[in-house]
């Protein structure tokens, strides 16, 4: 391809920035020196390195460590590198929220502003406005703006999956050791100290909660988290069967897993072989536990059986629900777990290689995972010719949709596909793609280990096995649970000693809101349906009295807007509507009073239902329904 | 942009290759077609019209607009009949209550936040539709730069408002302006610079959410850019975001009169591939050259001589020695 490429050339720091991700060039073809004699005589171009797209994001996030911001340097010598057109590599860098295309100071605080977070970070918004003034919310303005070393600035941020641990926020230092903190319980002087530098010494009363990854070149070095407390409230509960490793085993040392039984059930399958393995899934009834609900066992056989080579299995982990931290739990706590679960699910669907995609926000489930991986490579667990990658998302919710998914892994922007086809039949790379969410691949194991009629006895006959529940709010004991399917949600409150709540949200921002005397509800799918509610992602997010419901329900619908693709009208215009009509409300000034514009609220919402292209479009409307009809929230407004 | 659903039509190469038949039936009309059809191609043979914005024959279908969806029996939600694909026993409904309800949103949802005054048939579909736009508030005056704005980052709505995409011009070279006020996002223009036609790659989709955007890199102007002035992009633009600079000042002028216009096919005269040129002359001036769609050469695309080449037709000042 004969590209025009940028003029401006790229610094020292960015040419090893994007060398360290990508590998340096090998010739003047993709970006080296010129005039060798090879070169001269051979044309490395072409497909070569057109193929090397899936390594666009990669190349960019590196960037983004290393210098805090993507310049027009940096950005053209990644598109000379990789073969990529400079307006295509512009489209996919302004896609990801934590990838920023102007100058941004090295060190940025992004404070979670969202739902569990919100009230609870005031304070800490109102003390960084102070000290360092209002936060990043687009372009700085000016042509050419110079930033010193030690400046700072601070973001807002949507949900960062440390909803037990509220307020949270994500300290990102750019530099040649990147630094990757985030943490829980901050308060406002902690906040400042963090964007500060100012050293804040830890004292045994302290809170904070901290999870950090210190370098993306030091696989090994894990830092352990700096929690005070259990990782989860049941820990100890011998009924455990997901969680019952978290807190119990070291998390990053696979003698202690394997000591703990860990690699019996990736044994076994080895020994079934592949079709049983399906058979033994299949049988146990487990479904996909992102949201859809899809037969697991069917998926793998549909996999399994397809005549396409290579397949390939991704695991979602990318965890950006708002209220959700179960995954995070997982794989920071347990993760060769995962690990082996990927390598049993890409043994059985027949896949080579395996992918794991995981939120940026997570550094030290990043870190865990990592080392995980590299230790069962190491000691040769998984079988001959397969391996797992890992993947970092880079700041966009869409991206846990699974074909959006794809779309980011191949180095593109965060777009759904349209379906079908389905991943089972073309899926990354255009390949047959088993995609399994964490918490779905951690079944994998006491499925196998009790086998399928067993565990199918766990939980209701529609909804086998166990579940994981994020709680937080207005809970004494906030954390992940989990309990069988079919439990009630009153019980499940119990257990997290919940306090006084006005309303409750199960499943997340694309869930729905529950009254208190509505709790009843059976958590199984039938029993949510029945409900008229979902499950999703197994959000449990209680409000107390003091919270403003109204406040929380413009949220949402803000966080639908930001993070829509774009692609499809009804989704990118449609969310955009809906907060401008929750807006009006707010502002006691209606289109055509209240009524009138509860009726439009629908009328959008129905659309966005019906005729986006994917689950994000499609479920916008939810909760912002539920908040109308089930919380009845507007009636009585003049 | 995505993996192909319907291929790519090659018009003027039919395929011959025998096909199975699929029987189906769409508004209680039973037909067959060959497999491998879209729900569109399949409702064209029933003469039904279904209405399309970011569809297009020469074009992946990116089935991004919403305007085509059908509703399909057994279906949670509808479908998009540009890029469906029929299959045995479908059942399918073009006008029902949801898939007049959704149109209806599309296009209002458009309507509120984009300028539509140039879109070929926009007003009769509005109509059609009984489309208020203006019941989402007034239309927001325009946004100074929308390309600085920052994904998953948007300021509170005004309460006032609707918001638009409403912003400047961009007039950065003497061939054509750019007016993204009108752009609906349809991801054509960007396609056909793209790996559909051109191969150019000088315009991407940039940004997120309402903030998306078509950009060159950096946002530069395009004489900066890769485009090569081809006009491709602006043949496939169905908003008239994308116009030949003459037709923008005569538009401003008050001038532009498709209906006295004289529409002649040639064939252009500057390379052997002969490409079908059509001219179109109002007041004895050529005031735009394309080429047809359906031409199985050009499939509507040009160079940028056959697209801007002709003003020495017109210079009527002296030859010089």
């Amino acid at each position: 391809m004969d590209l025009k490429l940028l003029d401006a050339e790229p610094t020292l720091e960015e040419r090893e920035a994007v060398d360290a991700a990508i590998g340096a060039p090998t010739s003047a073809w993709d970006g080296g020196e010129r005039g060798t004699h090879r070169d001269a005589h051979t044309a490395l171009g072409g497909a070569s390195v057109r193929n090397r797209r899936h390594e666009l994001v990669p190349a960019l996030q590196s960037l983004q460590a290393r210098v805090g911001w993507i310049s027009e340097g940096g950005l053209g010598y990644v598109c000379e590198r990789l073969g990529v057109p400079p307006a295509d590599a512009w489209g996919v860098a302004t896609f990801y929220a934590l990838l920023a295309t102007t100058p941004r100071p090295r060190r940025v605080l992004h404070v979670c502003s969202d739902i569990a977070c919100a009230r609870k970070a005031h304070g800490v918004e109102l003390a960084l406005e102070a000290s360092v003034g209002p936060p990043i919310s687009g372009a700085p303005s000016g042509d050419s703006i110079i930033l010193g070393d030690d400046e700072a600035a601070w973001m807002h941020s949507p949900c960062l999956g440390m909803c037990d641990m509220a307020p949270a926020a994500l300290l990102t230092v750019a530099g040649e050791t990147p630094v990757e903190r985030l943490c829980g319980n901050i308060t406002p002087d902690r906040a400042s100290g963090l964007l500060a530098r100012r050293r804040v010494r830890s004292t045994s009363a302290d809170i904070l909660y901290v999870e950090q990854r210190l370098a993306t070149t030091t696989p090994y070095a894990t830092v352990p988290d700096s929690s005070a407390s259990a990782p989860i409230p049941q820990l100890g509960d011998p009924s455990l069967v997901l969680l019952k490793r978290v807190g119990v085993v070291d998390p990053t040392s696979l003698e202690s897993y394997r000591a703990a039984g860990g690699f019996e059930a990736l044994q076994r399958a080895l020994e079934m072989g592949a079709e049983a393995v399906v058979a033994e899934v299949s049988a146990s009834k487990l479904v996909g536990r992102g949201g859809a609900a899809f037969p697991t066992g069917r998926k793998w056989e549909a996999v399994r059986t397809q005549p396409a080579q290579p397949h390939y299995l991704v695991c979602n982990a990318d965890e950006s629900e708002p209220g959700t931290f179960k995954d995070r739990l997982l794989m920071t706590h347990d993760p060769f777990a995962i690990v082996e679960s990927m390598t049993i699910a890409s043994f059985a669907a027949g896949c080579s290689r395996a992918y794991l995609y995981v939120r940026a926000e997570y550094p030290l489930a990043y870190e865990r995972i990592a080392n995980a991986i590299a230790r069962c490579r190491d000691a040769g667990v998984f079988p001959s010719g397969f391996d797992i990658e890992l993947r970092r998302g880079a700041g966009a919710y869409i991206c846990g949709e699974e074909t959006a998914l794809f779309e980011s892994i191949e180095g593109k922007r965060g777009e759904p596909r349209s379906k079908p086809p389905f991943p089972v039949n073309s899926g990354l790379f255009g390949k047959p793609t088993v995609v399994n969410n964490v918490e779905t691949l951690a079944n994998v194991i006491p499925i196998l280990l009790m086998g399928g009629t067993e565990y199918a006895k766990i939980g209701t006959a529609g909804s086998t096995g166990t579940r994981l529940f994020c709680l937080s709010g207005a809970v004494r004991k906030p954390g992940v649970y989990e309990v069988p399917c079919g439990t009630s949600l009153r019980s499940l409150l119990e257990l997290a000693e919940v306090r006084e709540m006005s309303a409750l949200l199960l499943g997340g921002a694309a869930g729905n809101f529950l009254r208190p005397d509505e709790i009843d509800v059976e958590l199984s799918m039938e029993g949510a349906r029945a409900a008229n509610a979902t499950l999703g992602s197994g959000v449990v997010l209680a409000f107390d009295e003091q919270t403003d419901l109204h406040h929380v329900v413009r949220r949402i619908a803000g966080f639908f807007r930001d993070e829509s693709c774009g692609q499809c009208v009804p989704c990118r215009v449609g969310t955009v509507r809906q907060e401008e009509s929750l807006h009006r409300l707010a502002h006691g000034r209606p289109i055509g009073g209240v009524a009138g514009e509860l009726a439009l609220l629908e009328e959008v919402g129905v659309a966005m239902r019906d005729a986006s292209i994917c689950g994000l479009g499609q479920t916008a409307y939810a909760a912002v329904e539920s908040a109308i009809k089930r919380l009845r929230l507007y009636e009585g407004m003049a | 942009m995505t993996s192909a659903i319907a291929p790519l039509v090659q018009l003027g190469r039919p395929d011959r290759t025998p096909k199975k038949m699929v029987s189906l039936t769409i508004d209680g009309h039973g037909l067959e077609v060959p497999e491998g059809t879209t729900i569109l191609g399949a409702c064209a043979s029933l003469d039904i019209e279904i209405p399309t914005l970011c569809y297009l024959e020469t074009l992946r279908p990116v089935n991004v607009c919403r305007l085509c969806v059908v509703e399909v029996e057994g279906a949670r939600v509808l479908a998009p009949a540009c890029s469906r694909l029929v299959e045995p026993d479908m059942t399918v409904h073009t006008a029902s209550p949801r898939v007049r309800h959704s149109r209806k949103l599309v296009l209002e949802l458009l309507a509120s936040s984009v300028d539509l005054s140039t879109t070929a048939g926009m007003t009769e579909l509005l109509e059609s539709y009984d489309c208020r736009p203006e019941r989402y508030g007034p239309p927001a005056p325009p946004a100074a730069n929308r390309d600085a704005a920052i994904p998953g980052h948007h300021a509170a709505p005004d309460p006032a408002f609707a918001a638009t995409v409403a912003q400047p011009v961009k007039i950065d070279n003497e061939l054509y302006v750019r007016d993204y006020t009108k752009c609906v996002l349809c991801y054509k223009c960007v396609e056909a610079c793209g790996p559909d036609h051109q191969n150019t790659f000088a315009i991407a989709v940039a940004g997120r959410g309402f903030d998306a955007r078509i950009s060159t890199e950096l946002a530069v102007p395009l004489p900066d850019s890769a485009c090569v002035y081809c006009g491709n992009c602006i043949a496939v633009c169905p908003t008239g975001a994308l116009m030949a600079k003459d037709e923008h000042d005569l538009r401003a002028a008050g001038s532009w009169d498709p209906s006295s216009q004289q529409v002649t096919d040639t064939i252009c005269p500057y390379c052997g591939v002969g490409c079908t040129l059509t001219l179109h002359v109002q007041d004895g001036d050529i005031v735009k050259a394309t080429s047809p769609l359906e031409n199985s050469i050009t499939l509507g695309n040009l160079c940028v001589k056959g697209r801007f080449g002709w003003r020495f037709v017109q210079n009527r000042s002296a030859p010089r020695a």
